[in-house]
């Protein structure tokens, strides 16, 4: 196998606020190859968005990064001055965030904006940023792009602005996208649009692109490999498709089994007990122990990750592997 | 079938501009002043047993919320009406205002919906001290059964609603609305704002009460999945109309409408028994805005079926099978009853 693209290890984000020490991100591992698309499942609070706003560099305080390593190609991003950090930011990372209301500048043209993207990493006549911006609206499918450019951000539909969004992270063509819940404000037949074009982008250009997502259903559409995070750490990661169908970890299970098409209609659906828990209190040892059937005392102690080929768990009493 | 329990009769919400002299002057002189009144909800009419869960599904702007506001009797509409075994739930003129207090309302946001200087008891009791539900002294025992019922324990009533995570303040506001003794609730997007854990709890609490108060339900959803596990039956919205309703398996299995089927498709699907984990197709163009809704069916430019009538014409509910009946020029009826503008 060739060499990640992106290689993250023992990823520790924590923030230091007065009701003490959050740990958002606490010991995150992975790799990412080039043109991959790697979904990033979680709850609200289980630290997906802060891994990808890590990536980024984009940790603001009381946050800071406390350790590990986040190397791009051979570059290690973690300790590097802000002016390196700005300069690799939408050249080889690029971000997509939720909302594209706050993510576009309202008084200024699509394409205004667009060329500050373009003009802050390498000089281009605005002639030519036109043309560039132009072809990537295209490329993201807003129809009759070269006369929409001059188009202020609310003359957009939501579906549309975060195709803006979407183009924006793709001007400088960066290795790498992080997409932090960029369907969620969307309905679905717009989120559906999106996944498909996405999908032919990521094909088409080779940019690796990392979804982060609540929903399992949208990242199993788009990602060929997923990590689930609880609070902080990587519980289970694999394939998409041999994670979805046979879970080790009782919380990815939990997950699956909670959603209504795994019942028939009306009939209970199976629930995780409890809530997830607050960062600022978390359980001791495993910290979905709370909350799982299958927890013992092994379980005040947390659990190491577990590899077995492509896949990995945290856990003490994974579910039993399919009879094959 | 029993006697319809909810009524709808061809209610419609339009929406107009609140113009100031100002925009009123600037539209005389040209200006690009919005003239044009937001056609929300359009000739819709319903009927519901008692006993029974509606699901109300379409994509935002479709009108859902807008046609579950009128049932709950918070929003008149500007024709047609809505009635509770033939007793209208608004009633008056200029403003007209609520009469009932039979049919509750659930919000989406939990966090918007409570007030949160109001201690989570006097939130709860605040309705029914009012509507002699209740007596003053009689408050906090009533006030505690219906947070045992939604599964909180009966402190929660001292505590404000910060102290309290989403799928609890969704509980909250599923008492307070329970406190009302209600016979109809109607709901917009209860789960929509939960984690996908927390979800299925408050669905489960849902169904467990249907059954226990044997209450009906308008349940509004752009989620496919949410809806169908808990209806019975489903509309599909587009445009401020209904296009298809059915029984909530037949609408899943045997989509009529060509929205309705493309809606169903466009949404990932976890199929985990094939090699193919997920499948889905998404549906050409955007919703057009209400503010001019095409002429025709509303769907015609979205619709790989389209026919020249489809532009011109509205098409008329036609059974298409039991209790099942959609819109839509192109579909063989099987009772199909004639009428002047379908011909």
């Amino acid at each position: 196998m060739s060499a990640p693209l992106l290689r993250v290890r023992d990823l520790a984000t924590h923030f230091f606020t007065r009701a003490g020490v959050l740990k958002a991100v606490d010991g995150v591992s992975f790799d990412l190859s080039a043109g991959e698309i790697l979904g990033l499942v979680g709850e609200s609070g289980s630290g997906k968005s802060v891994t990808g706003y890590s990536l980024l560099g984009l940790i603001d305080p009381p946050g800071r990064i406390v350790a590990g390593s986040i190397r791009l190609h051979d570059q290690e991003l973690i300790g590097l001055p802000p002016a390196a950090l700005r300069d690799l930011r939408g050249r080889r990372l690029a971000m997509v965030f939720q909302d594209p209301m706050t993510t576009l500048n309202p008084v200024l043209t699509i394409a205004a904006q667009m060329q500050l993207a373009l003009g802050a990493h390498e000089r281009v006549s605005a002639r030519a940023g036109r043309a560039r911006a132009a072809d990537v609206l295209t490329r993201v499918g807003i129809p009759d792009a070269a006369r929409r450019l001059d188009a202020y951000p609310h003359q957009f539909s939501g579906g549309m602005r975060q195709r803006v969004a979407i183009a924006v992270a793709l001007l400088n063509r960066p290795d790498v996208i992080v997409a932090d819940e960029p369907t969620t404000a969307l309905d679905v037949s717009i989120q559906a649009q999106i996944l498909a074009e996405m999908k032919a982008l990521v094909r088409d250009l080779g940019t690796a692109l990392i979804w982060i997502s609540h929903d399992l259903a949208v990242v199993s559409a788009l990602a060929s490999r997923i990590l689930v995070m609880y609070a902080g750490r990587i519980v289970e990661q694999g394939p998409t498709a041999t994670v979805l169908r046979a879970p080790r970890h009782p919380y990815t299970g939990g997950l699956l089994d909670s959603l209504p098409s795994r019942a028939a209609p009306g009939q209970t659906l199976q629930q995780i007990p409890g809530l997830p828990p607050t960062l600022a209190a978390l359980p001791a040892g495993c910290a979905f122990h709370p909350r799982c059937a299958r927890a013992d005392v092994a379980c005040q102690v947390a659990p190491e990750t577990t590899l077995a080929g492509t896949r990995g768990w945290r856990c003490h009493h994974p579910l039993a592997e399919p009879a094959p | 079938m029993n006697a319809p329990f909810i009524t709808v009769t061809s209610v419609s919400k339009h929406f107009d501009p609140q113009l100031s002299l100002g925009d009123h002057i600037a539209g005389v002189l040209g200006g690009a002043v919005e003239t044009r009144a937001v056609r929300a909800v359009q000739d819709v009419s319903l009927e519901l047993v008692r006993g029974e869960v509606l699901g109300l599904v379409g994509e935002s702007g479709c009108g859902k919320s807008t046609l579950g506001r009128m049932i709950a009797g918070i929003l008149p509409p500007t024709a047609g009406a809505v009635a509770i075994e033939g007793a209208p739930v608004m009633a008056g003129r200029r403003p007209a205002r609520k009469r009932t207090t039979r049919v509750q309302m659930i919000f989406q946001d939990p966090y918007a919906s409570l007030d949160p200087r109001m201690r989570v008891g006097d939130a709860l009791a605040e309705g029914p001290i009012v509507h002699r539900l209740v007596s003053r002294a009689a408050a906090p025992a009533y006030v505690a059964g219906w947070l045992r019922k939604v599964g909180l324990a009966a402190d929660a009533a001292q505590r404000y609603p910060h102290q309290f995570s989403g799928g609890q303040r969704q509980r909250i506001a599923i008492a307070r609305a329970l406190a009302m003794q209600p016979d109809v609730l109607v709901c917009d997007e209860p789960v929509a704002s939960l984690d996908v854990s927390i979800q299925a709890q408050v669905l489960n609490l849902f169904l467990a009460l249907r059954h226990e108060l044997a209450l009906t339900m308008v349940f509004i959803s752009h989620h496919l999945g949410v809806v169908r596990h808990v209806s019975d039956r489903v509309a599909i919205m587009y445009l401020g109309r209904i296009v298809e309703i059915g029984p909530a398996d037949a609408i899943y299995t045997h989509p009529q409408h060509p929205y309705t089927q493309a809606l169903l498709q466009s949404v990932p699907q976890l199929t985990l028994t094939e090699d193919v984990v997920t499948s889905f197709k998404p549906i050409d163009g955007e919703l057009p805005s209400p503010l001019a809704p095409p002429p025709g069916c509303a769907f015609h430019q979205r619709c790989a079926l389209a026919e020249p009538r489809c532009r011109q014409q509205v098409p008329l509910m036609r059974d298409v099978g039991r209790q099942h009946a959609a819109a839509c020029h192109l579909l063989p009826a099987s009772t199909d009853v004639p009428s002047a503008s379908a011909r």
